[in-house]
């Protein structure tokens, strides 16, 4: 199990955002991270939806409800209102229709939380503005012809299709560099420009 | 050899070496023929010991052609019992802390009653005059010996193949008594293709002049050559293409070049003859008959209105499905199915595809992948229930 710097606070915040004894399923659960830490902190029912069978071959042998499925085509299976949160953490950029993805999420889950990368974060600006070739970073690691995130966006984009959803935020949180939280108090712009990582509460 | 097995199989239809429950005229096996079974009897085999909150059971379902002798060595045979790799002292399913049942199937023909049974009525066995057996009625007989041992709830529930198929039908008929379920390369209805499959042995059996008409065993004769081909037919469908390349390819049996004749020149030929000569001393061609049409009229979705969700609706049974990629008898996708439908009824679901080539027998042999889900699933499952390592 390894996780870089960017993903653990990550993992912490969505962490923060679940009550104990919730009803979550986690969609691309990895190695199963998340769920053990869910279930270790706060005794969860955790479920998890993973694409590629070793993560979920490992999950299962570490005692973890994980099955093979893609979130763009498997999500139609699931309930209405099936379970209390619905994680989808730094995996909406790889899928192949956020917008749907997005909206499945909000079907299943009383609440839906989503982290994704903000490509709206400075580096990824400067990159282009006046490098001129498409960023890698050490959380985005990837070469545009090789990467799995096929449809990255910014916290901007990405509040603009929770409106068009009709999703409420009820939280969100945007991890500057170093993992830090950014201030409350500061302007969505500021996120959006110093943000590298946003996590989001929805409900609808 | 052969003989002695032979004989050895027959003394196992109605005193078999393993305990024997019986069940008289009061109690009745309902079947879905719409008949009554009675008197019959169930042999099974238990390994460990049932605690005192009677939690700790586990109830194994054999497949088409397995038995009650899941892990000591089999009395017709010799050889080990057919999931000892996985069952036992120490091993993933422990026996040391798991109170193991396995019971043969109602129908088969080691000890349970079965088509090779002395009819009471008649004194003879009771060949096609038994009605037809399903997986429901199986495992109707099977929830009658966990009451008898006076078990509420079984811990578990696995099996694979017609294995797996009692695993589901004991979830859908019993939701209440199965803490968690494993059911391994199968499937919630028997495909097209299967159902052709068993078509064929059937046929080869009853094509077999000394078959008469079911009632062999009353002329002191066995349809082996048809039995045999049956068992050839099926064989090929348990393994892949590819292990089958790998095994065998065009290699030549004991000689140099062809024959230009109808002997078996090609190792695949001896093997599978091989195959079928060995199955037929252990096994009872008319409980052959039964068991593939059992399984043939297993559809759990049509038992529910015709969507297999509704099988379990309101099910708070842990799931664990496990397919091979390989397996072209139950692919992966009739798992999957099945994990939709758990999906949609919001069952706790875990479904493992395991990589290998070695076809729907994969089940039966030592899989590290399929030992590791095995073992993490259980583990898990053991904590939720409260049951101390």
């Amino acid at each position: 199990m390894s996780v870089n710097r960017a993903q653990r606070v990550d993992l912490e915040v969505v962490t923060d955002l679940i009550p104990p004894n919730s009803r979550v399923l986690d969609v691309g659960s990895g190695d199963g991270v998340l769920l053990e830490l869910l279930q270790g902190t706060k005794q969860v029912d955790g479920r998890g939806l993973e694409l590629s069978q070793r993560g979920v071959n490992e999950c299962v042998a570490r005692g973890l409800s994980v099955i093979q499925g893609d979130a763009d085509t498997d999500l139609k299976f699931y309930a209405d209102k099936g379970f209390d949160f619905v994680v989808l953490s730094q995996t909406l950029q790889a899928t192949r229709n956020p917008k749907v993805v997005l909206d499945e999420l909000l079907r299943i889950g009383n609440r839906a939380i989503v982290s994704f990368p903000n490509f709206g974060h400075w580096r990824v600006r400067f990159s282009l503005l006046i490098k001129g070739r498409m960023p890698v970073t050490k959380d985005l690691p990837y070469s545009w012809y090789d990467t799995p995130n096929i449809h990255f966006c910014t916290i901007r984009d990405f509040v603009n299709l929770c409106e068009e959803l009709g999703a409420t935020v009820e939280k969100a949180t945007a991890l500057d560099a170093n993992g830090q939280k950014i201030g409350l108090s500061m302007p969505w712009w500021f996120w959006n420009f110093f943000g590298q990582q946003a996590v989001f509460l929805l409900r609808r | 050899m052969a003989a002695q097995r032979a004989a050895r199989t027959k003394d196992e239809v109605d005193h078999p070496s393993s305990p024997v429950l019986q069940f008289g005229p009061d109690k009745p096996l309902k079947l879905d023929a719409g008949t009554l079974l009675s008197p019959f009897q169930i042999a099974y085999q238990t390994y460990g010991t049932l605690n005192d909150a009677r939690s700790n059971a586990i109830l194994v379902c054999h497949a088409l052609t397995g038995d009650q002798h899941v892990a000591n060595t089999n009395p017709v045979t010799g050889k080990p019992g057919w999931w000892e790799v996985l069952i036992g002292p120490g091993k993933i399913i422990d026996t040391n802390r798991f109170f193991v049942i396995c019971s043969n199937v109602v129908g088969g023909c080691l000890g349970s009653t079965g088509p090779a049974s002395t009819n009471p009525a008649t004194g003879k066995p009771y060949g096609l005059d038994l009605p037809i057996i399903t997986i429901r009625d199986m495992v109707r007989a099977q929830a009658m010996l966990i009451d008898h041992f006076g078990i509420e709830k079984l811990f578990c529930v696995l099996g694979g193949s017609m294995g797996g198929m009692q695993v589901l039908e004991w979830v859908a008929s019993y939701p209440e008594r199965v803490f968690c379920a494993l059911p391994i390369a199968t499937g919630a209805r028997h495909s097209s293709q299967n159902i052709a499959f068993h078509e064929v042995g059937r046929q080869a059996v009853m094509a077999d002049p000394d078959w008469h008409g079911g009632k062999y065993l009353d002329f002191g004769k066995r349809p082996e050559k048809g039995l045999a081909v049956a068992r050839m037919a099926a064989h090929i469908t348990y393994l892949s293409e590819a292990a089958l390349h790998r095994k065998f390819g065009r290699n030549l049996q004991d000689r140099e070049a062809l024959t230009f004749g109808f002997d078996a020149d090609f190792q695949i030929e001896s093997y599978l003859r091989h195959q079928g000569m060995t199955f037929v001393d252990r096994f009872d061609a008319n409980s052959y008959l039964y068991l593939t049409r059992a399984m043939d009229y297993f559809d759990l979705a049509a038992d529910h209105g015709g969507r297999l969700a509704d099988a379990f609706a309101g099910t708070k049974t842990r799931f664990c499905l496990v397919s091979f990629t390989s397996d072209w008898l139950f692919p992966t996708e009739e798992s999957r199915s099945i994990v939709h439908a758990l999906n949609a009824a919001g069952a706790s679901v875990s479904f493992v595809e395991i990589e290998t080539d070695r076809g729907h027998d994969a089940f039966l042999l030592d899989e590290p992948e399929l030992f590791a889900a095995i073992n993490g699933f259980i583990a898990s499952a053991a904590r939720a229930r409260g049951l101390s390592a």
